[in-house]
């Protein structure tokens, strides 16, 4: 099992590689301008003296290669510095990677805005997982009945009714009619006392719901098929024959059994986590990291945009990793070599 | 009876005086809550990528001057405005020297002085440092501080209006000491300084998290008593219009939102409710049809839709270098219906490039408020542009078919779909495109799409010039403006129309110090170019914002910020 996780690891890195220079050439071919979103009072000389202060006049290679030197080697220096004191090299003269529209550094950006994300985003999967799994267990259990019909039904609402449409209704019922809840996140509420503990409560209802109902949808469909293919199986009758109780047989058995896809999955929705809900933050003004990354896009701040997808390449391919290694773990049938 | 008399005058004049006095007390009314659905991503103005860092700034950082939301200019840090009259300006019009007050500090209790603004002035006329209101400080030779409170711009030619540098939110002063060492390409770096510049404004900045959210506190040093009214002031961004105006004019959660871009059907219901005001100000945005006057074939290769030649283009557009047809194009519009369904209160029909400031405005070209699709038909027939089989008019084997973009937006669209069908009622076929904004605008040289390289017949955008001054605006339409591949299309005459009576005007302007001439010569060129149908002005566009009916003060502003006067804001 060691040795399958070194390979992977090492055969990770190349594919990193590739997948930086790809998302480099393909925002340095778009037709885009970090000028764009200036008036249009702004004359066309200052602008090029903009793009020139930015960088951008140097060839593709080696603002490539920069990128590359302030990622890997200047940020993970600073990173050390501040988190443990230890200062290698020149600090006071190390290059960071700059944000093109705040002119700050992007790792202080994500580093801000991780925290609304994580609470939001990462909350909302939780909660799907937790309302998913046991609706699942029971759909499959008690198939084609009322519970199962109705299940499915709202299932198929959750997962084809998009989230911008959910929020809205959300904010407009909720926020609008009955008063219930702000519409707008205050990312400055800070929880010094119990008012303010139900404040950010408050706050984070609707959005968590719109995207826990998302992604239980999605995940209560795989726990139903995942445990209704388990039902069926020669072992299922085997512990029931023995005496076992129906509950032991559901709940130690077949759910165990039955976790295995679900846990990969769920091992690999984690990256999207910190990609963010980037519809439902705007709807909700969150401003995580997946409305940094939209603005980021739209404003054409290419370093911050090609250090956030790097970001996420990066637990996509870490996760991906998890989740094999996970599986084998699980599933005994499963070797590695 | 007298002594009870003077008792009484005396204590209804105590609790007066007391009253007031309680009345006028600086941050007496909590937090303000602003709503700007695209989120500031800096608070150093001269790194701005936009108006909204222009805004956010704008309550921390001030000018000399600031116009109002009726154009006028006010003395803001200085003490009066500098005139010839009163020897501000020299005779020459080669220099202007301010005067700033007296006993204005910085919110970090230093004295406020004229090396601050010339350091204000090197910071952004450096080259490295990509200040984007550079052209503000143009043609100037130095800035020298005459004394500690006495500044003089001296300029390399007359300018008849000095009033571009320190004046209005795109020209603030800093301090020189929280700056000093971030000129130049050092000035991306001062990240901390960028976040929180010291200023003389109501407010200072207390936390800033780019793109997302601003909070501010009331300056305790602020030079008016009693102001700002409210302690604190929360900046919030991000989001959207539709649900910007909903959190202003519905659950009333903020208390003002601005550059409402939405549908005027939807913020009408909105306002319907009761809670809040929508203002509407008109600045010199005017959405208009741009005319290309050489011809844009792909067959010509790197001569596509390029001007070739001296005064006369010898790449002339195959029909609309035809006056009948641009007029009967612009006859044909019915603009009305085009402000009913897109713009609502936010816009009126416009009939000149240069709508406003109203001394400004030409009548001479009112006659295109009307459709008139008979008179359209008439003139094409009358020039010999004879209806096909298909419906759509040609002549010599040029048909009317035109290749009409824009950005991607939903009203924009919605423009087009009427337009497409107004010209198919005079025989021309229209294609519609529309493009992204980010590509349309952002003059990417290696992009065919953008409105600069105007790889199409008519284009649509919205343009204006920012202070009350048209004569640079104006200037965009002489014939070394033209967009070309020789200048990487970097001039402003992107019809590329070339007419030597305009350029001479435009010449004349630039030597004119006259009021009246100036708005002469103006006049005189908005009406050459709208009757010769060089652009098709379609919509005068406002500026909508909303504010909760719990505070008064907001009075909007085109020419400047909109949180111009917030320190006078407060609880109703």
């Amino acid at each position: 099992m060691i040795q399958y996780i070194i390979r992977r690891l090492l055969a990770a890195i190349p594919t990193l590689l590739v997948i930086s220079f790809v998302i480099f050439a393909i925002l340095d071919l778009a037709p885009n301008d970090p000028t764009g979103n200036l008036p249009m009072t702004v004359p066309p000389e200052v602008r090029e003296q903009i793009r020139i202060s930015l960088g951008l006049d140097q060839p593709m290679h080696i603002r490539y290669y920069k990128w590359l030197v302030q990622f890997f080697v200047n940020e993970p220096l600073n990173i050390l510095q501040h988190s443990f004191g230890v200062t290698i090299g020149d600090a006071e003269n190390r290059t960071r990677i700059l944000s093109w529209a705040t002119r700050s550094p992007v790792i202080d950006l994500i580093v801000e805005r991780t925290p609304q994300t994580l609470w939001v985003v990462g909350l909302s999967f939780l909660f799907g997982i937790l309302i998913a799994i046991p609706i699942g267990i029971v759909q499959a259990y008690r198939q084609y009945s009322l519970f199962d019909q109705i299940g499915t039904f709202v299932a198929m609402l959750g997962f084809s009714v998009p989230t911008f449409f959910t929020g809205v209704v959300a904010i407009i019922l909720f926020s609008v009619q009955l008063k219930w809840f702000p519409m707008i996140y205050d990312t400055t509420l800070e929880i010094t006392s119990w008012d303010n503990f139900v404040l950010q409560v408050k706050q984070m209802i609707m959005p968590v719901t719109v995207l826990a109902f998302y992604q239980a949808s999605q995940l209560s469909r795989f726990m139903r098929a995942a445990i209704l293919d388990n039902l069926n199986l020669d072992y299922v009758r085997t512990a029931r024959s023995k005496g076992r109780s129906e509950n032991a047989v559901l709940m130690i058995h077949v759910l165990r059994n039955s976790l295995i896809p679900i846990v990969t999955l769920i091992a690999l929705g984690i990256p999207t986590i910190f990609g963010g809900a980037i519809i439902t933050e705007q709807i909700f003004r969150v401003n995580g990291l997946g409305q940094l990354l939209i603005i980021a896009i739209e404003g054409a701040d290419i370093p911050t945009v090609q250090t956030l997808t790097f970001l996420f390449a990066i637990l996509i391919v870490l996760f991906n990793l998890i989740a094999d290694v996970l599986y084998g773990m699980l599933d005994p049938r499963i070797r590695y070599d | 009876m007298r002594k009870t008399l003077l008792l009484s005058i005396a204590l209804t004049s105590a609790v007066a005086l007391a009253g007031t006095a309680w009345a006028a007390e600086r941050g007496r009314d909590g937090e303000l809550r602003l709503l700007y659905w695209q989120a500031p991503s800096t608070m150093m103005p001269y790194l701005s990528g936009g108006t909204k860092e222009l805004e956010a700034s704008s309550v921390v950082i001030e000018p000399l001057a600031r116009y109002d939301n009726d154009g006028k200019m006010h003395p803001w840090l200085a003490e009066e405005i500098p005139t010839v009259a009163n020897g501000g300006v020299s005779e020459d019009l080669k220099s202007i020297t301010w005067k700033i007050k007296p006993g204005i500090k910085w919110s970090d209790g230093s004295e406020l002085t004229s090396a601050d603004a010339v350091f204000t002035y090197e910071y952004c006329s450096h080259p490295d440092t990509g200040c984007t209101s550079s052209n503000y400080f143009n043609d100037i030779v130095s800035v020298d501080a005459l004394d500690s409170h006495t500044i003089q711009i001296n300029f390399t030619v007359a300018k008849p209006f000095p009033y571009a540098p320190f004046v209005g939110y795109n020209a603030p002063i800093m301090q020189k000491a929280q700056f000093d060492g971030c000129i130049g390409a050092k000035a991306q770096e001062c990240t901390e300084q960028n976040f929180n510049p010291i200023g003389t404004g109501p407010f200072k900045v207390v936390d800033f998290k780019p793109n997302d959210v601003i909070v501010f506190e009331a300056n305790e040093l602020y030079r008016e008593e009693g102001q700002p009214a409210f302690s604190k002031l929360l900046f919030k961004g991000g989001g959207d219009a539709t649900s910007a105006a909903r959190s202003v004019l519905e659950t009333s959660e903020m208390h003002y939102a601005w550059n409402l871009q939405v549908e005027p059907e939807i913020l009408t219901k909105m306002a319907e409710a009761g809670k809040g005001t929508i203002i509407a100000g008109f600045g010199t945005s005017v959405e208009r049809l741009m005319v290309n006057f050489t011809n844009p074939d792909p067959d010509l290769g790197d001569d596509r839709a390029e001007y070739l030649g001296g005064n006369n283009n010898r790449n002339p557009h195959p029909f609309l270098a035809d006056y009948a047809v641009r007029r009967a194009l612009s006859l044909a519009i019915d603009r009305q219906i085009l402000v009913d369904a897109g713009y609502g209160s936010a816009g009126k029909v416009g009939c000149n490039v240069l709508p406003a400031p109203a001394i400004y405005a030409s009548d001479a070209n009112d006659e295109c408020k009307t459709q008139n699709v008979d008179e359209a038909n008439r003139i094409l027939d009358e020039a010999g542009w004879v209806r096909g089989s298909d419906g759509i008019r040609a002549k010599g084997g040029v048909r009317l078919s035109i290749l009409y973009q824009t950005s991607t937006n939903s009203v924009r669209q919605g423009t087009q779909a009427f337009i497409k069908e107004m010209w198919k009622a005079i025989g021309v076929e229209t294609e519609l495109r529309n493009l992204s904004a980010s590509v349309f605008f952002g003059g990417d040289p290696g992009s065919p799409d953008t409105y600069q390289k105007f790889y199409a017949d008519i284009e649509m955008y919205t343009n204006n010039f920012s202070g009350t001054d048209p004569e640079t605006y104006m200037a965009n339409w002489t014939c070394k403006q033209v967009s070309r591949r020789a200048n990487t299309w970097g001039g402003g005459n992107m019809p590329r129309w070339c007419n030597p009576d305009y350029d001479a005007l435009s010449a004349e302007m630039s030597t004119t110090a006259d009021l009246d001439d100036r708005i002469r010569l103006a006049k005189a060129m908005n009406d050459m170019l709208m009757q010769d149908y060089a652009m098709i002005p379609l919509i005068h566009r406002g500026g909508v914002s909303a504010f909760s009916n719990v505070i008064e003060g907001p009075r909007g502003n085109e020419w400047d910020s909109e949180l111009w006067n917030i320190a006078e804001w407060h609880l109703r």
